[in-house]
């Protein structure tokens, strides 16, 4: 059963199209991944599917609910990691959670146990009243992803997880996403720019280049269909003609340096 | 719609609107030193300007001492300058990413304001507990009727709700720092001597009252000088004050729940 499913989704801006007939089913269960270069137009399909902004033509379902016109039920099922450091440096691990539980309306009396037990998930209990200015980039990823699934929604948005974090605590975090989706039975849609990322987290991955899906397919597959011994990378150099240095501009990459400055 | 849900939809809005709140409240418990650094300016303004000014004759201040008189518009400039730099907080919250988050949530947009402005509003009552203190100690007599402590209150809740949903509407049209700190240093100065707050309005030529009546700091300074000081009145009626603080709230935080997203985009 797809529970999430775009049609021909397309967002301009001006004259640039960022993204351009974006389609794919997303069946329950699965850890799909948009993989691309800075400004293939992932993270604007991340937005346009979590609401935040609005197609300018095509639509797209999440777990049934029309993402403009259901835009308030479709945040009610869904979990959403921005690629922006979006904890609050200013408070405890425990409070940032505390704040989130209230606003998805987890009942009071259920509340401390869950933020509880997505605190010891996520490995954070010793630092949980520690201000989250002192935590390493890891446990800050990996508090963002327990604040996004303390409502336990059915389907999770992660847009690049991993930026920024040096190897151990990007396994740390590609740990925790297995096991989500095994014990929860979350469906993922993650963006990353890291082949080796999507090879090992992904059952599908659409590789996305100037806004437009130019392959499709479990990352095996995609290898098979280029030649023996190919990897990820090929694949995507196969497909893209080897533009890697596709878009971004000043003010992603003001940004992106800004989220590896403060994951230290 | 049927009576019990509509009555869950307000105390889920009000829940929504306090739990942001609450968020600007812990953040404060962390690093309360901004609530004291704040309390410089007004200080300055009651100390140095207000005993200058005392000395100058003939401010028709209805009887009233100058320091008195002074007293209200400078609580009214206090939580003017605080709530318009909301906007800031705005943009630099969409720039670490935490805007991003708050939007996705099922948080209603206008609680999101609303919860912001409430904020704002706590932050400002704790300048007015300095300014009573230095005033008191500047010899201003302060009424303690507990009604017209309450009327303050209300005042500084509403006038800050005015000027930080403002300072946020603003934020979303502009989007950047820089352009955010050029449009409001040149809209505070206006705001703040356009108005009633240091100078009685009769002392303005007309096109100057004519202004100084359109804003609504005005409104908020003439509740105030007329609960907070022993022998205060009010020159548009306290129902006029407090019903234009309300419009004026109630139509930019709904404005400022439309625009908010924008700041995402």
């Amino acid at each position: 059963m797809a529970i999430l499913e775009a049609w021909s989704l397309t967002r301009r801006f001006g004259e640039l199209v960022a993204v351009d007939a974006f389609t794919v089913a997303v069946q329950a269960g699965e850890v799909f991944g948009l993989v691309g270069p800075n400004g293939a137009g992932k993270t604007t399909v991340i937005k346009m599917l979590v609401t935040l902004l609005e197609p300018s033509s095509g639509t797209a379902q999440v777990a049934g609910y029309d993402i403009v016109g259901q835009a308030a039920q479709v945040r009610r099922v869904i979990g959403y990691v921005p690629q922006a450091l979006s904890a609050d440096a200013t408070l405890t691990g425990y409070e940032n959670l505390l704040i989130f539980a209230k606003l998805y309306d987890i009942p009071r009396a259920e509340r401390d146990q869950r933020i509880r037990s997505a605190l010891d998930f996520m490995g954070l209990r010793e630092s949980a009243h520690k201000l989250v200015r002192t935590y390493s980039g890891g446990m800050i990823r990996r508090l963002e992803i327990a604040q996004s699934m303390l409502h336990r929604p059915p389907v999770l948005f992660l847009d690049e997880p991993t930026v920024g974090l040096d190897p151990v605590a990007r396994q740390s975090v590609w740990a925790r996403i297995g096991e989500m989706r095994r014990d929860y039975g979350t469906t993922i849609l993650l963006t990353t720019h890291y082949m080796e990322e999507a090879d090992s987290l992904c059952s599908r991955v659409a590789i996305m280049h100037l806004g437009r899906i130019v392959a499709l397919g479990a990352p095996a597959e995609l290898k098979a269909g280029v030649g023996e011994g190919a990897t990820l990378d090929d694949v995507f150099v196969h497909h893209t003609g080897g533009e890697v240095e596709a878009g971004g501009g000043y003010r992603e990459a003001e940004r992106a340096r800004r989220t590896s400055r403060r994951l230290g | 719609m049927p009576l019990p849900t509509l009555f869950l939809g307000i105390a889920g809005f009000a829940g929504k609107t306090l739990t942001i709140a609450e968020l600007e409240v812990r953040k404060l418990r962390h690093e309360p030193i901004e609530l004291f650094s704040r309390a410089v300016q007004p200080a300055l303004w009651l100390v140095i300007f207000g005993q200058v000014f005392t000395r100058v004759p003939g401010i028709p201040t209805g009887g009233l001492p100058y320091i008195s008189f002074l007293t209200p518009g400078i609580l009214a400039q206090s939580v003017l300058f605080i709530a318009i730099f909301y906007g800031i907080a705005i943009i630099w919250e969409r720039d670490l990413g935490i805007t991003y988050k708050f939007l996705a949530s099922p948080t209603p947009r206008e609680a999101l304001v609303l919860g912001k402005a409430l904020s704002a509003g706590l932050r400002g009552l704790v300048q007015a507990v300095i300014i009573y203190a230095l005033a008191a100690l500047l010899g201003v007599a302060l009424s303690l009727d507990p009604l017209h402590l309450l009327g303050v209150v209300a005042a500084v809740l509403l006038g800050a709700t005015v000027f930080s949903t403002f300072s946020l509407i603003i934020a979303a049209l502009v989007k950047t720092r820089e352009a955010f700190m050029g449009v409001s240093q040149v809209l505070i100065f206006p705001l703040f001597f356009a108005s009633n707050a240091i100078y009685p309005v009769a002392l303005m030529p007309p096109w100057l009252q004519v202004i100084s009546r359109l804003n609504p700091l005005s409104y908020q300074v003439d509740a105030l000088r007329a609960l907070m000081l022993v022998g205060g009145t009010s020159s548009y009626g306290l129902a006029v004050d407090y019903a234009v603080l309300s419009a004026v709230s109630a139509v930019l935080v709904f404005y400022g729940g439309r625009l908010y997203p924008r700041v995402a985009v």
